[in-house]
Parts: C-alpha cells; sequence; structure tokens
C-alpha cells in the first residue's frame, strides 16, 4: 500500500479543522431547519423578528465558520499530499520505474478522506449531543414554542458523507497531478529551485538573512498556516470576549476553544514542519560552527512577521463580523446592546498571544537544539 | 598539534552493544596531510567524528595544542569547530534552494571572509556561482562543498571518503584542487578513505581495523592526483 493509516493518523489536524467547522454548522443548520418548522406557530411580533435574526446568523455563521475552516483544510490537505510526495520519492519513483501509471499510484491517497470523514463524523455527533441544550438556549426567552431536535439525513450527508468525499478525490486528483514528474527526480527526491531574478536582490547579502528568506520562499503554505492561527486566536478570543455581552458565556465559551484548538494545532503543525524541513540545513549549520540561537533565529524567527499580520487581520475580522450582525442581523432586536471596537480586550488578546507565540518559539528552538546532528546526515 | 589519547566509543545497550573504537591514541602534526585508512566498519568515519568534536567519545581525550575539547560544552565544542575546523562529506550536503554563492557564504560568514569568490574561482566555478546544486554534476557539487569548507579558513580540514560518490576522473579533479589548496592556505587534512592509492598522496597514514589503529607509517614520497592509481 502506498499511503498507510499511519500516515493518515498525521492528518490529524484536518481531522480536527473539520470536527470543528462541522459542529459549528450542524449546531446553526440543525436549528434553522427545526425552527423554520415551526415558523407558522410564531405568533408575537418579537417572536417572528427573533426568528428572522436568528436563521440569519445561523446562515451568516455556517457559511463564514465553515466556509473558512473549509479552506483551510483544503490547503492543508495539498501541503500534506505535496509533502508526502516530496518525503516519499524514492518509494514512488520506484513504482513508477516498475510500470506502475500516475493514477495508479494516486488512487491510493483517497485514504486522506478519511481524516475528514472521521473529522466530520466526531462533529457531528459532538453536535447533535449538544443540541437540546443549543435549542433551550437559543428560545431561553420563550419567544417560541417547544423546538424538537430532529434528524435531517440530507443534513448528515452533506456535512460528513459529501466532505469525506470530495477531500478524498481532491487527494487522488492533487497527487496524479504531482506525480506527473519524471522518475529520476522522484527517485534522487529532486527539487527544482528555479534561479529567480528577485527583486532588491543584493550579491551581497548575508548567509543568515538569505537562509531566512529561502526558508520562507521554500514553504509558502506554511506562512499561511502560521498566519491562520494568529488569526484564529486574534478572531475568537476577543469575539469570545465580546459575546459574553451579546449574546451568553456558553457561546462565548464555545467560541473560545473552538478558536484555541484550532490556533494551537495550526501552530503546532507548522512549526513542526519547519523544523522537519530543515533539519538537515540545521544539522549541516551546527556542523560548521553556527549557533543554536543562530539557527532557530533563521528557520523560526522569519515567520514572526506573518504571524502578526495575520493577528491584525483576525481583529478587523472579528470586528467587521460583530457590527455587521449587530446592525443588520440584529438589528430590529430589542436590547441588543451597541457593539464598539473593544480596545482593552485587544490589548489582552494581544498579550496572550506574544506570550503564547514566543513560548510556542522557544519550546521549538529547544527541539532545534536536540536535533541529533549525526543521524541526519545518516539519512 | 591534535592528540588523541585513548579514545574509546561504543554504540547500542546491553547485549547489542557494540564498541566501535578501542583505545585509540595518535598524534597529528600540523600542516600534515594524513590519511585514515581502512575497510567499511573500521572504525575510521566514527574516529573523525570524534576528533573533529561531531561525536563526544565514552572515554579519552582529544586536544589541539593545549584546548582539550573532549572536556568541552556544547556550545563550546560548536565555537570551537566554528573558530577551527571544516568538513567535506561524501554526500555534500549542500543547502539545495541556495545558489553556489550563497552555500559558499555559508562558511565565508563564520570567518568574516569577504573574499569568498575568490575560493569560488579556485575550484573553477566562477561561471556557475548562481546555479543552483541540482543544476551541477556530482563532481562540481564536491567542488563547491570543498570551497565552502575553505572559505571558512579552518586550521584543520576533515574529509569523510570525499571522492566515494564521483568517478575517476572527477575524483582526480576533486583531489587535485584540494591538494593545491593544502599547499597554498597550509591547514592540517585529516582524510578517511578506504582507497589504499588515495593514501599515497598523503603524509602520513593511519591504518585502521576494527576499532584499532594497526598501522602508522609516512609516505617518502607525496603522489599527485594525477600519479596514483584508482
Amino acid at each position: 500500500m502506498v499511503v498507510g493509516m499511519k500516515d493518515v493518523l498525521k492528518l490529524i489536524g484536518i481531522s480536527i479543522i473539520a470536527c470543528c467547522a462541522v459542529f459549528v454548522c450542524t449546531m446553526f443548520l440543525n436549528y434553522n431547519i427545526d425552527v423554520a418548522a415551526l415558523k407558522d406557530e410564531i405568533t408575537t411580533e418579537v417572536g417572528m423578528v427573533m426568528y428572522q435574526a436568528q436563521v440569519s446568523t445561523g446562515k451568516v455563521v455556517a457559511a463564514v465558520s465553515g466556509g473558512c475552516l473549509a479552506v483551510t483544510s483544503v490547503i492543508m490537505l495539498l501541503f500534506y499530499v505535496k509533502n508526502y510526495i516530496d518525503t516519499h520519492g524514492k518509494e514512488l519513483g520506484i513504482l513508477k520505474a516498475l510500470g506502475y501509471s500516475n493514477f495508479k499510484i494516486a488512487k491510493h491517497f483517497w485514504v486522506f478522506g478519511l481524516s475528514v470523514f472521521v473529522g466530520c463524523a466526531l462533529g457531528y455527533a459532538a453536535a447533535f449531543l449538544y443540541l437540546p441544550s443549543f435549542y433551550e438556549l437559543q428560545n431561553a426567552e420563550q419567544l417560541f414554542p417547544e423546538i424538537k431536535v430532529q434528524f435531517h439525513p440530507l443534513l448528515a450527508f452533506l456535512l460528513v458523507g459529501v466532505p469525506a468525499i470530495s477531500f478524498a478525490a481532491l487527494a487522488v486528483i492533487y497527487a496524479c497531478f504531482r506525480l506527473k514528474k519524471p522518475v529520476f527526480d522522484l527517485l534522487k527526491e529532486k527539487h527544482e529551485y528555479k534561479a529567480k531574478v528577485i527583486k532588491n536582490e543584493t550579491k551581497d547579502m548575508p548567509f543568515l538573512k538569505e537562509l531566512t528568506r529561502s526558508t520562507v520562499r521554500g514553504r509558502k503554505s506554511l506562512v499561511f498556516f502560521i498566519a491562520f492561527s494568529a488569526f484564529c486566536f486574534s478572531a475568537m478570543v476577543q469575539m469570545s470576549m465580546s459575546m459574553k455581552d451579546l449574546s451568553s458565556e456558553t457561546m462565548a465559551v464555545m467560541i473560545l476553544t473552538i478558536g484555541l484548538i484550532l490556533a494551537f494545532m495550526t501552530l503546532f503543525l507548522s512549526l513542526s514542519s519547519v523544523v522537519k524541513g530543515n533539519a538537515k540545513t540545521i544539522a549541516m549549520m551546527r556542523v560548521f560552527g553556527y549557533k543554536h540561537s543562530d539557527c532557530s533565529k533563521a528557520v523560526l524567527g522569519c515567520y514572526r512577521p506573518f504571524s502578526y499580520i495575520g493577528f491584525v487581520i483576525g481583529t478587523i475580522y472579528q470586528y467587521a463580523l460583530l457590527k455587521f450582525m449587530v446592525t443588520f442581523v440584529f438589528a430590529d432586536v430589542e436590547n441588543v446592546p451597541e457593539y464598539n471596537f473593544d480596545f482593552t480586550a485587544c490589548v489582552i488578546t494581544l498579550g496572550l498571544f506574544v506570550l503564547t507565540y514566543e513560548i510556542a518559539m522557544q519550546a521549538y528552538s529547544r527541539r532545534i537544539k536536540k536535533l541529533p546532528i549525526k543521524s541526519i546526515m545518516l539519512e | 598539534m591534535i592528540a588523541v589519547s585513548d579514545i574509546t566509543k561504543s554504540y547500542g545497550a546491553g547485549g547489542n552493544r557494540n564498541q566501535v573504537l578501542k583505545g585509540i591514541s595518535l598524534q597529528i602534526a600540523d600542516k600534515d596531510f594524513t590519511v585514515i585508512l581502512g575497510a567499511s566498519g573500521s572504525g575510521k568515519s566514527t574516529f573523525l567524528n570524534v576528533i573533529s568534536g561531531l561525536e563526544r567519545p565514552d572515554s579519552g581525550s582529544v586536544t589541539y595544542g593545549s584546548q582539550e575539547i573532549t572536556k568541552l560544552s556544547d556550545s563550546e565544542v560548536t565555537q570551537f569547530r566554528k573558530d577551527n575546523i571544516g568538513f567535506i562529506f561524501q554526500q555534500y550536503y549542500l543547502l539545495p534552494n541556495m545558489t553556489v554563492e550563497k552555500n559558499v557564504r555559508m562558511g565565508a560568514d563564520l570567518a568574516g571572509n569577504r573574499e569568498y569568490r575568490e575560493i569560488i574561482t579556485a575550484v573553477g566555478l566562477e561561471d556557475k556561482s548562481r546555479k543552483y546544486p541540482s543544476e551541477l554534476s556530482g563532481g562540481e557539487q564536491q567542488r563547491v562543498s570543498v570551497a565552502r569548507a575553505l572559505a571558512k579558513k579552518p586550521k584543520v580540514l576533515f574529509l569523510d571518503e570525499p571522492t566515494g560518490a564521483l568517478d575517476e576522473q572527477t575524483g582526480r579533479q576533486v583531489l587535485d584542487y584540494i591538494c593545491k589548496l593544502h599547499k597554498e592556505y597550509g591547514f592540517t587534512i585529516v582524510m578517511v578513505t578506504h582507497n589504499q592509492n588515495v593514501a599515497e598522496m598523503a603524509n602520513t597514514v593511519v591504518k585502521m581495523n576494527s576499532g584499532k589503529i594497526s598501522e602508522v607509517y609516512a609516505n617518502s614520497r607525496q603522489k599527485t592526483a594525477y600519479e596514483i592509481g584508482w
């Protein structure tokens, strides 16, 4: 078997993201369907306004969270497939040399879809268990008749079956595309680095600066993941602080939990990939006498600006989303407090983010220090 | 002077413990060209790793002049390698995402050497300085690795089977470059090889067998890379 179950386990990041996405979407969409069935029974004007607001909220939250997390999962999947082919070039090259077609090899990558299936199924099951409490929370003011949790098979299929099938197909198609290179290049695990004319490139740029630049250039997808991690942290933590006033504490805790899981998971996976991908370079630098701090700074430090960019985007995103919800979606609902940018929450979140990020960097810097030079060189 | 005293080194634990170096002592004079000769599994590469500070011995000492590197901390050994040691390996270990020039700068920047382009020229790669390693032949890649090691102006150059992955003509060419640069810059060379013919280029030959030194002798005349057999 080209890709084994062990490899699928490495895609736990995708499973977690899929789980979070499906958890949120199931809650809001299942509620929307169930509450829509009771629409004719809502007799009061306040109840009707609340109904419209909740349905719109559900649609926005499901579209924004689901869409955002789906895009992240797709990028993560493509990254994993590419990384797998890059690091298993010898095995795949031998299969191609023996006469296996690209598709015959690529079709084994369908198992990557299992990670999405597991994540989606867990997310759906968790949401279903939480739905009774969520329904109570949504109808706390008793504006609607009693809403019962119903199982909707089509929704279950759309949220569990369709993503799993789509991701499996995507993995196969992308693997097929990536395998389209000469057998020799696969066997030699040869990566093409074309001489590019880079703007403002100075011939005399010091080695460490050049290494920093090439580390970022070589793995652009990791830039996205690290920025996304900061985005999740910033947006979800600040949103959860504001949610306490706008919605409920339960909602705030839920958003905070999902945000932190996504942020830490993405950061962990990205930094692990950075260290693993640069292990040989780091080993060689240490053989030559570069200090451990120089290695860490060159390999890890280059991602810091992108994480702060992610933080800023997350701050803007959460402000825009909440402002939109309060101004437009809940415009007619009574007792909704006015929403303004929460500067204190932003400063607290930034402080927490800097602290968390730097602790993570220190942890990975120690990991770099412990890389065994000899075993890396013998690989 | 490099003084190695009663070095032992083992791998594995319990019943699988394998003693690779069994009490080796040796002295290498400054600016000498020493070849460590031995068959596969004789312990020569482990010996090179230990005397160059890449690995710690289980017991014994390695002293450069008056500095015993086996007593230094990890960061002090790193600093020592930075100031004194250059390496050339059989597998080159070039950084694939950097051009020839940037690979050489990896060594040059450590020594603050701004004349590194002269070494690129000296190994005959001036017209390939903007190429990536994947665009070079095996011999050219090894010459980049020679330039990278020498750009940091080492006092001792360690070579681990530098021609092991090269054909005869390219191997001779690389050895010739190394010898010329040795004469020009005057550093100490310690080269590990299994090739008896290559040993004829050295001043001193140290033969290893089963983790021990079996013989040490001096060549009456050093042959050039084009005089030796292959």
